[in-house]
Order: structure tokens, then sequence, then C-alpha cells
């Protein structure tokens, strides 16, 4: 007969015990699972990208109803258990009483919440669960004030995410310095520099004397005198185990409930684990033991032999951009040395301290990458004195191993920590791999590695990718290149966000691992600073491919093809005959007819494109841009003026927009169409940008592809004149300038945005209005004809060879 | 002679190059960032691409018809790709770049 199992609490904790548990004995309980909140268990790690608006809580449920329905577990959710009857074996509750054999309490922890006048208002929260989570995000726009109280590692999650949101934030810390448990006054002072950065003010050595407000919060004084004003109170001081029901049962309780090596407490058939309990008078309060006491509770419980040692855990802070990383003990004392390592210009520290030949303790700000490997020295207790000299710049170092980030995961030992929450070391995750789990997903079914902070996720898909050599297919938004861990949203986004505004300053603020990056990424970070700061940025002619740098398009052996621009592709005599004639001169090897309705001058070598472009320009053509990420063609039929069928005048919209949007540089090439009547004759509906005339007005379409993809055009808006024509697509182009990753055609963007959301924005007058004032603001610098910059006699010397050694060296 | 001038340091653009004409063939000659110069064949093992036009980072240079990487120290062709390109000796001396032609003319003998 199963035997009865009540559990007091569905947190972190209990939902782990539960799992093992059933993983052991699946028949050997018939289980009641009691929580206050009124759901199941989630990742409470991850309240802080929820706070941010980086998650969904939907995102973060571990276990809801459906999992413990699916295992016959008994779940009274947002019913409080009031009290316990030992001598009768029940918890007493709202409905009833219930009977246990085995009696597990995890009710976790509360806020400790300061004795100070006004602690009481409405406004004034803490930072436990989805409630809290939930009352943050409601009050945290743009404009709100909110004062976090206590600058931990959880104050300052919640003072990131509110910020994040918009919210003025300032954290008031009654300690000298941010994180005094898990930072050295340095660290912290990086910590504070970077929060400040963001918006977020700090306050050091604060004491807050009272929470003012009359109906709700209003504001926060502190003794030195100092008031914040307040919209929201955040109080993140600390927490105490949540012990009430224990004491009431007279179970042996000092800071938590006692529980020996194997999770009992002084009662035999009552168990506790997590926040609430005290073993060998030490409190826990990160994941990592409390998952290792799960494993032992559950061990027990299935009557198998398991003790519980405690192991030293190490701390990173989830807040986007900010790298820290900090392990083991390292306060000052005797005996005791420091190796340190400071780059303030990158913003980077690290503090090593050591005893005798062991690491003790390893604080890292700014580069973290070597944290886990920094750790594994601390926990085995390796003899570093061997390597002390170069210790600090890591495993990189030791040996000939080189800094590349696989060849360091790849020199860890099988035993060396990947997943701190989770203690799974590398050789469990191999196995697994190797066992089928082939995706990210899987490895976190089968190993929960990465699965609870995710903090690792980087190191786990290099083990992955170790393990599965070519087979891995990484997460589907790579890093921009190998220079960087950040995609291009994350580059875009902080880009703006940090002002930065050259490409030296862009791969120092964020950390870029190379010195001068590469052939992917400077170009990419070339047309970022180009598309969003057109005043500032001065564009960066190495660090664009040939064709751009070139503004022609280099051929297979070397030589150039010359492409004049033909507005809407209509030519004229005098323009044809100057053509002719520059092919002649320039002994151009190929004239060919484009798809874009102009004519191809092919095989012009390099030193002769300043005289070939100067010839054009004499007769008045400028660069087609046939080379550019930027606007190439507008494609036309012969629309009103002369088709039978044309509804509206098709060849002269065509050039008007082609007017006003050559030049303009894009993250990818841009090619429009205009159709003077359904018939479609200018195939608009497969270019990137298609405008098809009706007897009513225009039909303007997006999205369209005819190369490696074949797509139709997606509708963005109808409208009457070819003015809101003109208005629509600049505003379009400049959307997709200011959002698209570096060479994304338009339709692969719109599959990533959304068409609605493309249409909510143009469909908006003031947004519509703003992005074409933005546009005509870059093309007012932008549009400019490279042909005669470059053409200029004394620019000429530098397409030709720099010296010419041919009899010299024959000599 | 053995160190031919071949113009001056300011005439190659920072992260850029230029070529010269030999009679051995065209040769690259890189500025990097950090303004040292390096000189090698003007020819990607690959496919024949102009490495002179190629996007020159750190000191590499990326080719620019199909992004095979090569050393500008070495020549040796970088991450996957099999190959090398030859160098030669290049020095700055007041704001001139001077090329050594003994290895040039070694190549136009044999």
């Amino acid at each position: 007969m199963k035997r009865k199992l009540v559990i007091i609490g569905a947190g972190m904790a209990s939902g782990r015990m539960l799992e093992t548990l059933l993983d052991m004995a699946p028949d050997a309980y018939d289980v009641t699972l009691f929580n206050a909140e009124p759901r199941g268990n989630y990742n409470r790690l991850m309240l802080s990208p929820v706070l941010s608006g980086e998650k969904t809580y939907e995102e973060i449920v571990t276990h809801d109803e459906a999992w413990y329905a699916a295992r016959g577990i008994e779940t009274r959710f947002g019913e409080h258990v009031v009290r316990i009857d030992r001598a009768r074996q029940v918890v007493i509750s709202a409905r009833g009483e219930t009977h246990y054999d085995k009696l597990v309490i995890a009710t976790g922890s509360a806020p400790f919440i300061l004795p100070v006048q006004g602690k009481d208002l409405p406004g004034v929260v803490t930072y436990r669960d989805l409630e809290d989570t939930n009352a943050m995000i409601a009050i945290a726009r743009p404009g709100a004030k909110a004062v976090v109280i206590g600058g931990g590692l959880l104050g300052l999650e919640a003072a990131a995410g509110m910020a994040a949101r918009g919210a003025e934030v300032v954290v008031i810390h009654i300690m000298g310095h941010l994180m005094e448990r898990q930072l050295d006054p340095s660290a912290g002072y990086l910590l504070q520099k970077d929060l400040e950065r963001r918006g977020i003010k700090v306050h050091c050595r604060g004491a807050t004397k009272a929470i003012l407000g009359h109906d709700r919060v209003e504001a926060v004084a502190l003794d030195d005198g100092t008031v914040y004003g307040a919209d929201l109170v955040c109080m993140a001081v600390g927490i105490r185990p949540e012990v009430r029901l224990a004491n009431d049962a007279h179970l042996e309780v000092g800071r938590g409930i006692v529980v020996n090596d194997q999770m009992t407490t002084s009662d035999p058939a009552i168990h506790a684990l997590g926040e609430c309990v005290e073993h060998n008078r030490q409190l826990f309060g990160l994941v990592a033991p409390l998952y290792d006491q799960a494993k032992v509770l559950a061990a027990t419980l299935a009557g198998q032999a398991a003790a519980f040692r405690p192991v030293q855990t190490a701390t990173k802070l989830k807040v986007t951009g900010v790298d820290l990383f900090s392990a083991g003990d390292f306060a000052e004392g005797p005996g005791r040395e420091d190796i340190v390592f400071r780059d303030p210009g990158r913003g980077i520290y690290k503090r090593l301290v050591i005893e005798g030949d062991r690491l003790l303790g390893a604080v890292m700000y700014g580069d973290t990458a070597d944290g886990a490997w920094f750790f594994s020295q601390i926990k085995e207790g390796s003899d570093i004195s061997a390597m002390r000299d170069t210790l600090i710049f890591g495993p990189g170092f030791q040996g000939a191993a080189p800094a590349d980030p696989l060849a360091a995961v790849a020199a860890l030992p099988p035993e060396a920590e990947i997943c701190g929450c989770n203690g799974v070391c590398k050789g469990r995750i191999v196995t697994a791999i190797q066992g089928g789990a082939v995706t990210l997903d899987a490895v976190r079914a089968s190993t929960k590695a990465s699965a609870s902070c995710g903090t690792c996720t980087g190191l786990v898909e290099q083990v992955m990718a170790l393990t599965l050599g070519g087979g891995f297919k990484a997460n589907a938004n790579p890093p921009l290149c190998k220079c960087t861990d950040h995609t291009h949203e994350d580059v875009r986004r902080l880009i703006k966000a940090g002002a930065m505004k050259s490409i030296p300053a862009v791969m120092q603020e964020l950390g870029w691992k190379t010195a001068g990056g590469c052939a992917t990424c400077r170009p990419a970070l070339n047309y970022y600073l180009i598309a969003d700061w057109p005043l500032d940025y001065r564009d960066d002619r190495q660090s664009r491919f040939v064709n751009e740098r070139n503004h022609a398009n280099i051929q297979k052996d070397g030589t150039y093809s010359v492409v004049p621009r033909m507005w809407g592709g209509v030519t004229t005599p005098a323009e044809l005959r100057a053509i002719a004639d520059a092919a002649d001169k320039y002994k151009v090897a190929m004239v060919k007819v484009t798809g874009g309705q102009r004519i191809d001058l092919l095989g012009v070598r390099k030193e002769d494109l300043p005289a070939i472009w100067a010839d054009l320009n004499d007769a008045g053509m400028v660069s087609g841009h046939a080379y550019s990420k930027g606007l190439r063609t507008v494609k036309t039929c012969v629309g009103s003026e002369f088709c039978r069928f044309g509804t509206q005048d098709s060849t002269g919209l065509g050039i008007k927009l082609e007017k006003m949007l050559w030049g303009s540089w894009t993250p990818a090439k841009v090619k429009l169409g205009v159709s003077g009547c359904p018939r479609n004759c200018a195939e608009a509906t497969c270019k990137d940008i298609g405008v098809v005339c009706v007897d009513s007005g225009y039909e303007v379409s997006v999205a369209g592809a005819a190369g490696m993809d074949v797509r139709e055009t997606l509708p963005l808006c109808k409208v009457a004149t070819e003015a809101e024509v003109m208005e629509a697509v600049a505003a379009f182009v400049q959307l997709y300038r200011e959002n698209a990753r570096y060479l994304h055609r338009i339709y692969k963007w719109v599959d990533k945005v959304g068409l609605d959301w493309c249409q909510a924005q143009i469909a908006d007058p003031a947004t519509r209005r703003a992005l074409c004032d933005r546009f005509q603001l870059s093309q007012s610098i932008y549009q400019v004809d490279p042909w005669a910059e470059h053409a200029k006699p004394a620019e000429r010397a530098k397409w030709a060879a720099l010296a010419d050694l041919t009899l010299e060296a024959a000599e | 002679m053995t160190w031919a001038d071949i113009g001056a340091l300011d005439d190659i653009p920072a992260q850029g190059a230029r070529v010269v004409k030999t009679a051995a063939g065209c040769v690259a000659v890189f500025r990097t960032a950090d303004d040292r110069v390096f000189a090698m064949a003007d020819q990607c093992p690959h496919k024949g691409g102009p490495l002179s036009e190629g996007i020159v980072h750190g000191t590499s240079v990326t080719c620019p018809l199909h992004a095979w990487v090569f050393s500008l120290e070495s020549g040796e062709a970088q991450g996957p790709d099999a190959g090398a390109v030859a160098t030669f000796a290049v020095r700055i001396e007041a704001g001139r770049i001077l090329l050594d032609m003994r290895r040039l003319a070694r190549r136009v003998a044999a």
C-alpha cells in the first residue's frame, strides 16, 4: 500500500525533489501538495527577465497543473496550511485535515521588512514572487519613480528590470559598496558606474529612516536627510527562513528549521528543505545547494542512503550587459595574497585571492569568460603554484592552449562544473549528448544544465559544438560573428542605447574579442553607425567590401563593371552615345543590358575607373550603385503616358521615387518596381517594394523577392496620390534601415518583425512623418554621387599602382 | 640595390593596401591600424583574387572574392582553408616604405 506524502510549498526546491523522487520511486507515495501561492512551480530565478520584459511568465513555468495531474499528485494551490499536529500526523488547512506518513516542509523564505514608518503603505513591495513582479511591472513606466532599498543581487535585478521598462530608479544601499557579500569594493565600484550609465542612481551608505505618503507611498527619507520621490518602493534587504509552522509544531528551530544530513528534522516523520532550513548552522539562498538538498531528500524518502554536503557556490548577476562573476572566499586575511588585473578603460577588473598554493576566491567584472575555470580550480583545490605567473589570464595561457573560447572549454576536465545552479559537470553533458540529446532543449531536459538561470547557456552550447562537431546547429540567433557574443539585434540596440559613434567605440564598449574585428563585423558595424548617427558618424571606407569601397563590382578576373544610373529605366540618345564612346575608349569587354533596365559596362580596369566615371559624369550620369547595399533600381513600365491600359504615370512616379531614394545605404540591396496597371509589366510584385497603379490610386506592397527565394509582395497600404506613395515608401525604407539586421533583405526582415507591425508603423501619421524626416536628414548627408568625388584629379592617383618596379626587379 | 623606395606610408590608407607592380607580378603592400606594413603577392592561391582589395583586420586580410583569410605576417591561410601566399620583407624609414627586392628578384630568376 502506498504511503501518504504531504508537501507544504511548491517552490523550486520542492519541485526538484518531487521530480527526483518520482524518477526513483514512482509508486512509493500518494502525494498531496499545498502551496500558498495560487499556482504551481515556476523558475523564480527568471523573475528578473520577466520584470525587464525579456521573458513572459508562461516561459518560466516549470510545473503547471497538468504536470501534477499527469503524475496523480493532488494539488491544493492557494490553500494555506495553518497548523501541523505531530501527535496525530495531520496538517490542518482551510478545507480540513490531511493525514501524512511523511511530511515535507518547503515553505521557503519571507522577505525581510525594515521596521520603519510607512512600511505598510500601498506601493511598498518586496521581490519574491510573481505578484511582486507584476506590481513592479504595473508601475514601472517611463517617467515613474521607483526606489529600491537594498543593493544586493535581488535589489539590483529589480532596479535594472524597472529601469529597462523606463522608470527612474534609485537604489539605496546601507553598505559602502554594492553586493558586498559577493564583490570587493573595486568590482562594486565598477558595477555602480555601469548601473549609473544605465540611468540608475546608486546611493551607498544610505540608511532608510521612513517611507512617506498618505494613501500610498510618495517618498523615501534617509537618515542623512536625503528624500527621494517614489511611486513604488521595493524592499530587497534580505530574507529570513519561513519557520512559523515548524515553531508552532515545536520542531527544533534555530534561524531556520534544523535538519540533519538526510534533511530530516527533529521529528523523524518530518523533513524540510530549501530556504527554510538550517544545516550545520548554515542557511541557503542560492539555487545550487537547494537542488542538492532536493536530491538528498528524494533519496531519503525513497529509502536510499544519501547525505547533504554543502559545496562552494558561484554568483552571476542576471542583468543584460553587466558581466559579473564571483566565487569562493575573497575576504582579506593574514597569509592571503591578491593577484589583481585592472583595465579601467575597458571596464575590466579581475581579482584572485590565493593562500599558499591554492586559489580561494575569484571576483571578475567586465570579462567573466574564465569564471567557470577559476571556479573549478577553487573547488578542486588545485595546486596553482606552477601557473601563478599567468593564472589571472585564465586557461588560455596555461600550456599552449590558444585563447579561443572553444579551446578553453575543450581544455576543461570532465568533472569541471558547467552549470552552477544544477551542479552539472562537463562529463554529464557530454554523456547526455552522446546519448542522443543533440539540441539545447534536449540537453536541458536530460541534465538540467542551463535550465535554471541560463547564464551558462553559451558554455553548454560550446560543449555541444565540441561533442557534435559539424552536426551541431547553434541557437537560432547566433552572435554577429566570432569577434563577439552579441547578436546583431543586441549590437544595434546597444549602439543606440550607449550612444556609441565609432567602430572602435563599439568594439571597446561591447568587449570585442579581436583587435580590429573581421570582414564580417566591420561592414555591419559601419552600416549600423551610418544608419543610426547620420550626422556624427563618418563612413569608414576601409570597413567596406571591395565593391562598395571601389564603387564598382569586382569581377572574377579583378576587373570591374560600371553601371550608370538610368532614372526609372529611361535614357536618351545623348546618354547612349556617351556610354558607347566610353565603352570604346576604355576597351570594355562586354556591354550588357541588366534586369534593372540599365546598361552594364564589364571588364574595366581599376586604374581606369576614375576616368570613365568622369566621362559619364560629363554626360550628366551618376553612379547606378549597382554594387551597393542600398537603392539599386526602380523598374517601370511606360504607364499612362503611352500605354493604352495605363491608369497612372508609372514612369514618372518611378523616376521620382528613384530620385528620392538614390544614394541611401540600407541593410541589403533594395529594388523597386512601379507598374501602371494590374497587368504589372514592371513585375512590381516580386520587388522589395512594389507599386501597382489602379484607377483609384496606388497599391504599395513590400517584401517580394526573386532571387534565391521567390516571394510575392504583401500589401503595405493603399493611397490616392503620388505624394502619399512617396511618403509611405520613404518611411518604410527608413523603418527597414533602422531595424533590420545587416545583409537581411526586406522580405527576411518582414518575416521576423511581421507585416502587421510594419503596417501599423506606416499607418500612424506621426510615426510615418518622423520616419520620413529621419530619412530626409540622412539623405541630406549621403545622397552624393561617389563617382564625382573619386573622379577628381587629386584622387585619381590613388586608383593606380603605388609604384611600378617592373624594370628595377629585372636588373 | 636591395631596398626599393615604393612610396610614403601616408599613400596607403590605414587598414588598407596598395599595389606595387613588379616583374614577378603584383605585390600588395598593406598598412595595419597601428601603422605596420606588410607585403605579399597580390594573388589569392584559391582563385587568384586581388588580396589588396580585401578588408584588413588586425594583422589579417580577407580575400574579396571568397573570403579566405590570410595572416599578413606569415602569408598562411587561416581557419579551415589551406594555402599560403608569398610574403616579402618591407620596412618603414623616415615615413617612406622600402621593399626588399632580393626575394622578388629570385622569383623572377626562378
